[in-house]
C-alpha cells in the first residue's frame, strides 16, 4: 500500500530470481496519476531510443501505443461517464435556480490513466512463434526477446496476441530486431526492481509476486466496488489460451476500451484447424488433380 | 509568502508532505499537485485511501482532478471570492472552532477607532488610502489600547464590535453562495458541497489541509488569496495540528531555499531585512531599534543580525565599527527582477549574470525581456544548453526572425559558461517543507562544465583580490570578506564548509577544539573559527558566535553530523531524515496541537502535549514552544523577549503569539482579504466599484499594455499552467529526447462549446494574441475546459502551458509572450494566471508579415495606460515593497 516506504515490494530488494519465484506486474488506474514517470525510467534504464516528437491531438497521449521503443504506455482515455462517485464540476448536481443549471451539465466526465506494458503471457505467442529461440521464458516467469540472437524475422510481432511487441525500424538503433519490455530482467537478476515500478510515486505499478498480486488486486476490486466504483473489475484472461498473464490490470469499464481484447487467444491454437484445412486441401487438390488427369487422358 | 507570513509567523509551509496522510479534507487550489509534485502527491492518494475527501478547485481540470472526489471548476482570479465565500458560511453559521478560535488566533483584539472596511460603501478601499502615493497608510489598521502588538487588549467573548471577529464576519458578509456564483461561476449546491466536506473535517479529532502553488501566487492580489486561506484554516483549527495546515508547493527544486538564502534584493538570510537607505536605518543602532520586537521570537533580531555580519566579516567585524554595518548595501527603492529589466531596456544596465533562469521564455511578456538582453553590454549566462536567453541575438529568435531586431547591431558579448548538473555536485537542497537535503556528487561534471558553488568562489577570489589593489573605499566591503572557505583539486569550494558557516559557530579560534569542523582553520592554514554552535537559541549579539542564516542553526552543529545528510528516518514525520528549519520541527505551530490547557485534542490529532508530571512540553513532533513553558504562564505586561508570550499563544513570532486573521501591520494591501477583479478581467467587480486591487504596481508601458475590463477584442480568460513531462522553461527538459517526446508542442486546451463557435477542430492552428504579443499553438479540445457563467455572461477560458521556446529539440510559441508584467504590492510578482487573449483560427505569419497581421487584431499608437484604473507614466508605481523581511517574503516566479 501507499506509504510502507522501503517495506514496499517496489523499493525492497528482492531474490526472486534465484529463488525462481514467479513475479508479476499490478497495475492500477484508480491511483494512477498519469506522469508517465514509468515511460521515461523505462527508456532511461533500458536505454530505448525515443518514439518521434509527434504531437497527437490524443489528450495527453503523445507516444500512442506500445512498440519497439515504447515499452510503458500510459493511455489518457477521457470518457462521458463517472468515475466512482466522482463529482466533476456542476455534473449530477442540480438547482434550477442556479442560471449555471443547464442540461448538458448532467453529463459526467472522467479521465483515467492506465500504464500499458508487455503482458508476459503464460502462453506466449510471441515465444511459440519465435523460429531462432531468441524468446525464452526466464526464470521468474516473464518472457524475454534475447537482442543478440533475434534475427528480426517478425513472426512474433504477428503474434501477440496484445499487439504489444514489434520490430524497430530505420534509422533508430538496433533497427530490424524485435523489442518489448524484459521486465527489467538483468535489474531483477540483481535483486533490483524493474524501473518502472520503482518510480511510480503512487504505487498505480505494484511489483511483487503474483501470488500476493493477485490477492491484493481482488481486494482492490472489492474495495473500489464497496466504494462506488461499480465498474471496478480485473483484467486477468486466465481462461482463454494465452492461460493467464503476469502483467495484469484493474480497469474501469470495459477492457475494449483500454485497447485490451476481452478473449486474448496465441495463434497457435488454430494449428490444428489450419492444419486439418491445409491437409484437406491438399487432398482436395490431388484429387482434383487425379480426376482432371484421368478425365483428359 | 508574507501571506503566510503575516499570518502565522514564518514564511514557510506549516506542516510536512508526509502529514497530507493524516488529512480528513485536502483542498488544493491553485495547484496541480499531482502533475507539478507527482511525488507528495502520493499522501494525497494515501489520505484518499484512508477515506479522506480530495477537493480539487482548478479552471482546467488537470490530473489532480482526475484524482479528486471533487471538481471545481472556477473562473480564473475568483479565489478570494470562493474561500470568502466559505468563511462567511462558517461564521454565519456558527461552524467554526470556537475554542481554537478564542485562544490561539487575535479574533478578539479590539482595532483601532479610526478603521475603515472596505465594505463601507462599497469602495474596495480600506482606510489609510494616499491617491497620489497610490499606497496606503497603515496606520489605523493596528490593535486599539497603549499594550501595542504585544499585549492587546481582547475581547474572548468576541462581542466587542471593534474585535476582530466582528469586524472579520462584517467584511465578508455579503460573499453570499450566490455571490460565488456570479463572480466564480460555482454553483451554489456545488459551493455546498466543498464548504460541508471542509465544516465536517474541523474540530477536536478532525483536520483539513489546504495545497496552493504558483496558482495562487502568481495574480495582482496573490499574497491575500494565501491570507483568504490562512483565515479559513484559523477558523477551523487546522493549524499546528496532524493532518492540517497550508502546504505552499514550492516552484523548483530550492525555491524554498532561495528565500530563506535569499535571491531576492530585499532581505537578508533568514529573513532579516534588509536595511533602508532612506536614512532612518543609517546606524546599526537604528536599524536593531526598527527591527527588534519587544516580545516573541523576534525580540532576537540582534543575536541572529550581528551573528550574520560576522560570518560575512570574520573577524574584520568589529563593536567598534559596528559589525561591519556600513559594508551592508542599503535599499534605495524597488530593485526587483522587473525594474531591473525596464533599466536594462532604457539602456541603464550594462552587464547580467544569468544563472538557473530563463527570462525569454520563462518570465513575464518574454518578448520584451529578449528585445531588453539586445541592450545589455555583455551577459554571463551559465547553462548546461544553449537555452533562448543566450541565443536571443541569432537567426531562430522571433525578434531577428521577424526583423524587429538585426543580428549585426546588437552589441551584447554573450558568454555561455557550461554548468554542472545536479548529480555533479554536491550540496543542500530546501524543498517545500522547509527540509534540508544533501546531495552527494555522483560523477564529476564533463568538461569545463563547473558547479555554481565553483562559479561563485572563483569570482569572489578574482573580485577580491582586484578590491585590494583598489583604494576606492566602495570595495572595502569586497576587501572586508571572510572568504575561508577550503577547496578541492578542481577548484570547486567544500560545500560543507559553507554549511559548516550557515550553522554558526563560536568566533573565537580554537584549532582541533571539540565540536570545531575543516579543523578551525581556513584554506591557507590560519585559526579562523571555533566550535559549532547547538541551534540558534546559542547565537549572541556580542560578535562572539557567526551564523550565515540563523533559521538554519543546528543542521551541523557541535557532534559535526550533517544532519541534511541523515537518511534514517524514525517516524512518520521523518525526523532522521534531512534536517527542517526551525530546530526540526516538522509542523510548525505544534503548540496549536494541544488544548489551550496543554492536553491534546483528541487521541486520533495528537503530536505535541505538556506533561505536567516532568513540567515540560513532549510528544511526535519537535515542540515549537518554549520547551518548559506552562500552558498557564501569563505576563504581566512587563516582559519581553519569549517571556511576553503567554502559554496558550503558539505564533511565538508574532509579538502577541496569536494567530493573525486580521494583519495589523506587515501588508500592502489590506489588512483582510477582499476580492478584486485580475488587472485583465471579462467582467466588473460584482462587490466593490474598485476593480483592481488598488496598491498594485502596473509596471506601465507602451510594450507592456493591458486591456480594459470587458474589452471586446480579448474576449477570452487565459491561465497558464505547467505540464509534468517539462520543467519550467525547459532547460532541462525540452532538450531531452525522453522527456520531449511526451510533450512535443505547444498547445491550447479549450472547451468543445468555444472550439465550435470559433469553428476550431481539435489539432487545428491557431493563434493566440494579446496585447503584448502573438503565438502559435495547436487547439486541444476537451471537455476538461468548461465555459462559465457569470452573473449572466458566458466566459470561456483556455489553459496554455509555457514550457516552450526556439531552441532544442521540440520548438514553439513561449506563452509568457502573452502575459505582461506587473507588480502585486508586497512581493512584485506578475499576474500569470488570469489574462485577456483573444483565439485567431490561423497559422501564426512568419517573418516580417507579422507584424501586418498583428497590427489587425492588436492596435499599435494611443497611450500605454489603457485600463481605467491603470496610472498614467511617471505617476508613483505603489508602495515600496521590501522591509517585509520578517513576515517571510518569498519569490515564486
Amino acid at each position: 500500500m501507499i506509504g510502507e516506504g522501503i517495506q514496499s515490494t517496489n523499493q525492497r530488494k528482492h531474490s526472486y530470481v534465484q529463488d525462481r519465484v514467479e513475479v508479476g506486474f499490478f497495475t492500477d488506474p484508480s491511483v494512477c496519476i498519469g506522469c508517465k514517470a514509468c515511460e521515461v525510467a523505462c527508456k532511461e534504464w533500458n536505454e530505448v531510443p525515443d518514439d518521434g516528437f509527434t504531437w497527437s491531438g490524443n489528450s495527453y497521449d503523445n507516444t500512442g501505443h506500445l512498440g519497439a521503443s515504447t515499452w510503458r504506455h500510459v493511455m489518457f482515455l477521457e470518457q462521458d461517464r463517472q468515475k466512482g462517485n466522482q463529482v466533476t464540476g456542476p455534473m449530477g448536481l442540480r438547482n434550477p435556480q442556479s442560471e449555471i443549471y443547464n442540461p448538458q451539465s448532467d453529463d459526467p466526465f472522467r479521465w483515467v490513466f492506465v500504464s500499458d506494458v508487455c503482458k508476459h503471457c503464460e502462453e506466449a505467442g510471441c515465444l511459440e512463434a519465435c523460429p531462432t529461440g531468441s524468446i525464452v521464458r526466464t526464470e521468474v516467469g516473464s518472457v524475454l526477446v534475447q537482442n543478440d540472437v533475434c534475427n528480426g524475422c517478425g513472426y512474433c510481432v504477428v503474434s501477440c496476441p496484445f499487439g504489444v511487441i514489434d520490430r524497430r525500424p530505420e534509422p533508430l538503433p538496433d533497427a530490424g530486431g524485435a523489442f518489448k519490455c524484459t521486465f527489467c530482467y538483468d535489474r531483477q537478476k540483481s535483486g533490483l526492481v524493474p524501473a518502472c515500478a520503482k518510480v511510480c510515486p503512487t504505487e498505480s505499478i505494484v511489483f511483487g509476486r503474483l501470488d500476493d498480486l493477485r490477492v491484493r488486486a481482488s481486494e482492490r476490486v472489492k474495495h473500489l466496488q464497496e466504494s462506488g466504483y461499480s465498474d471496478a473489475q480485473l483484467y486477468d484472461p486466465r481462461e482463454t489460451s494465452v492461460r493467464g498473464i503476469h502483467a495484469f490490470f484493474l480497469i474501469l469499464g470495459e477492457p475494449e476500451a483500454y485497447g485490451l481484447p476481452p478473449k486474448p487467444q496465441i495463434p497457435t491454437i488454430y494449428l490444428k484447424s489450419a492444419w486439418t484445412s491445409a491437409f484437406a486441401t491438399a487432398i482436395a487438390s490431388i484429387i482434383a488433380a487425379l480426376v482432371a488427369f484421368a478425365f483428359f487422358s | 509568502m508574507p501571506g503566510l507570513g503575516t499570518s502565522f509567523g514564518r514564511g514557510g509551509a506549516t506542516t510536512a508532505q508526509q502529514d497530507l496522510a493524516n488529512a480528513d479534507c485536502i483542498l488544493i487550489e491553485g495547484s496541480s499537485m499531482a502533475e507539478a509534485h507527482p511525488v507528495g502527491f502520493r499522501w494525497v492518494m494515501k489520505a484518499k485511501e484512508r477515506g479522506a475527501t480530495i477537493i480539487h478547485v482548478d479552471p482546467r481540470f488537470s490530473r489532480t482532478s482526475a484524482l479528486a472526489d471533487i471538481w471545481v471548476p472556477m473562473r480564473a482570479g475568483g479565489d478570494i471570492a470562493f474561500l470568502g465565500g466559505i468563511i462567511r458560511h462558517i461564521i454565519e453559521n456558527n461552524l467554526f472552532f470556537r475554542e481554537y478560535v478564542v485562544h490561539f488566533t487575535n479574533a478578539s483584539c479590539i482595532l483601532r477607532e479610526d478603521f475603515r472596511d472596505t465594505e463601507e460603501g462599497a469602495t474596495g478601499f480600506f482606510s489609510g488610502w494616499n491617491e497620489e502615493q497610490r499606497a496606503y497608510d497603515k496606520g489605523s489598521w493596528a490593535y486599539d489600547g497603549d499594550g501595542g502588538l504585544s499585549f492587546p487588549e481582547r475581547d474572548l467573548t468576541l462581542q466587542h464590535p471593534r474585535c476582530v471577529f466582528q469586524t472579520l464576519r462584517r467584511h465578508f458578509t455579503r460573499y453570499t453562495p450566490e455571490m460565488v456564483e456570479k463572480i466564480c461561476g460555482i454553483s451554489s449546491v456545488l459551493f455546498q458541497k466543498v464548504a460541508d466536506a471542509l465544516v465536517a473535517a474541523s474540530g477536536p479529532d478532525k483536520t483539513a489541509a489546504i495545497c496552493y502553488a504558483l496558482g495562487w501566487t502568481q495574480h495582482s492580489k496573490g499574497v491575500q488569496i494565501i491570507r483568504t486561506a490562512s483565515i479559513l484554516q484559523l477558523l477551523l483549527g487546522n493549524i499546528g495540528r496532524p493532518g492540517g495546515g497550508i502546504l505552499a508547493l514550492r516552484g523548483h527544486a530550492s525555491i524554498q531555499g532561495s528565500t530563506d538564502i535569499p535571491t531576492l534584493y530585499d532581505i537578508l538570510p533568514g529573513y532579516l531585512s534588509m536595511p533602508k537607505g532612506d536614512g532612518s536605518e543609517e546606524t546599526l543602532r537604528d536599524y536593531l531599534a526598527h527591527q527588534t520586537k519587544p516580545t516573541g521570537l523576534w525580540n532576537n533580531y540582534p543575536n541572529y543580525f550581528i551573528s550574520l555580519l560576522k560570518a560575512y566579516y570574520g573577524k574584520n567585524a568589529t563593536a567598534e565599527n559596528d559589525f561591519g554595518y556600513s559594508w551592508i548595501p542599503k535599499l534605495t527603492g524597488n530593485h526587483s527582477f522587473f525594474e531591473y529589466l525596464y533599466d536594462m531596456a532604457d539602456g541603464k544596465m550594462e552587464g547580467m549574470f544569468m544563472m538557473g533562469q530563463n527570462p525569454a521564455v520563462a518570465a513575464a511578456n518574454s518578448r520584451f525581456q529578449r528585445t531588453s538582453l539586445s541592450k545589455l553590454k555583455w551577459l554571463v549566462v551559465r547553462e548546461m544548453v544553449e537555452i533562448e536567453a543566450a541565443t536571443f541575438w541569432r537567426s531562430d529568435a522571433p525578434e531577428i526572425e521577424r526583423g524587429e531586431l538585426k543580428t549585426e547591431d546588437i552589441e551584447t558579448e554573450v558568454f555561455l559558461f557550461p554548468a554542472a548538473g545536479h548529480a555533479e555536485k554536491e550540496g543542500a537542497f530546501t524543498q517545500t517543507q522547509r527540509m534540508l537535503q544533501w546531495r552527494e556528487k555522483a560523477v564529476n561534471p564533463p568538461g569545463d562544465a563547473r558547479s555554481e558553488g565553483w562559479f561563485m568562489h572563483q569570482l569572489a577570489l578574482r573580485l577580491i583580490a582586484k578590491a585590494k589593489q583598489s583604494s576606492d573605499p566602495l570595495d572595502e566591503p569586497l576587501r572586508a570578506l571572510d572568504w575561508w572557505y577550503p577547496e578541492d583539486e578542481y577548484g570547486e569550494p567544500q560545500m560543507e564548509s559553507v554549511l559548516a558557516e550557515i550553522n554558526g559557530w563560536s568566533t573565537n579560534p580554537q584549532p582541533g577544539a571539540d565540536g570545531v569542523v575543516f579543523g578551525g582553520v581556513d584554506r591557507k592554514g590560519n585559526p579562523h573559527h571555533g566550535p559549532q554552535v547547538d541551534g540558534f537559541g546559542k547565537l549572541k549579539a556580542d560578535g562572539s558566535t557567526a551564523s550565515g542564516c540563523w533559521i538554519y542553526s543546528g543542521v551541523l552543529g557541535p557532534d559535526k553530523i550533517n544532519k541534511a545528510n541523515s537518511r534514517n528516518s524514525k517516524n512518520y514525520l521523518g525526523h532522521g531524515w534531512g534536517f527542517v528549519w526551525p530546530a526540526d520541527r516538522r509542523i510548525i505551530y505544534n503548540r496549536a496541537s494541544a488544548k489551550p490547557t496543554g492536553e491534546p485534542w483528541s487521541e486520533r490529532k495528537k503530536l505535541v502535549w505538556w506533561d505536567p508530571a516532568q513540567g515540560k512540553w513532549g510528544g511526535i513532533d519537535v515542540p515549537d514552544f518554549v520547551p518548559d513553558k506552562s500552558p498557564d504562564y501569563r505576563p504581566t505586561g512587563n516582559e519581553s523577549g519569549l517571556a511576553g508570550i503567554p502559554g496558550d499563544a503558539p505564533f511565538i513570532l508574532h509579538e502577541d503569539g496569536l494567530g493573525w486573521l486580521h494583519v495589523p501591520k506587515g501588508l500592502q494591501d489590506g489588512p483582510m482579504p477582499t476580492h478584486y477583479e485580475p488587472l485583465e478581467s471579462p467582467v466588473h467587480n460584482a462587490l466593490y466599484s474598485r476593480d483592481t486591487n488598488p496598491a498594485v504596481n502596473w509596471f506601465t508601458r507602451q510594450e507592456n499594455r493591458f486591456a480594459p475590463p470587458g474589452d471586446p477584442r480579448f474576449p477570452f480568460v487565459l491561465t497558464t499552467y505547467r505540464l509534468t513531462e517539462h520543467h519550467t522553461a525547459g532547460g532541462m527538459s525540452r532538450f531531452l529526447s525522453h522527456l520531449a517526446e511526451l510533450q512535443p508542442e505547444l498547445f491550447a486546451e479549450m472547451s468543445p462549446e468555444l472550439a465550435a463557435e470559433l469553428k476550431i477542430k481539435n489539432g487545428d492552428y491557431i493563434s493566440i494574441v494579446s496585447l503584448r504579443g502573438a503565438i502559435e499553438s495547436r487547439a486541444l479540445v476537451s471537455r476538461r475546459m468548461r465555459p462559465m457563467h457569470l452573473n449572466g455572461k458566458t466566459v470561456h477560458q483556455i489553459a496554455m502551458p509555457f514550457h516552450f521556446g526556439t531552441a532544442g529539440p521540440v520548438k514553439g510559441g513561449a506563452t509568457n509572450d502573452l502575459v505582461p508584467i506587473s507588480g502585486e504590492p508586497n512581493v512584485t510578482i506578475m499576474e500569470a494566471k488570469a489574462l485577456a487573449c483573444n483565439i485567431v483560427p490561423c497559422r501564426l505569419p512568419r517573418g516580417p508579415a507579422f507584424h501586418e497581421w498583428f497590427k489587425k487584431y492588436v492596435p499599435q499608437g494611443g497611450p500605454p495606460n489603457l485600463h481605467p484604473e491603470q496610472p498614467p507614466p511617471g505617476a508613483s508605481p505603489g508602495p515600496e515593497a521590501g522591509g517585509h523581511g520578517q513576515h517571510g517574503k518569498t519569490d515564486s516566479r
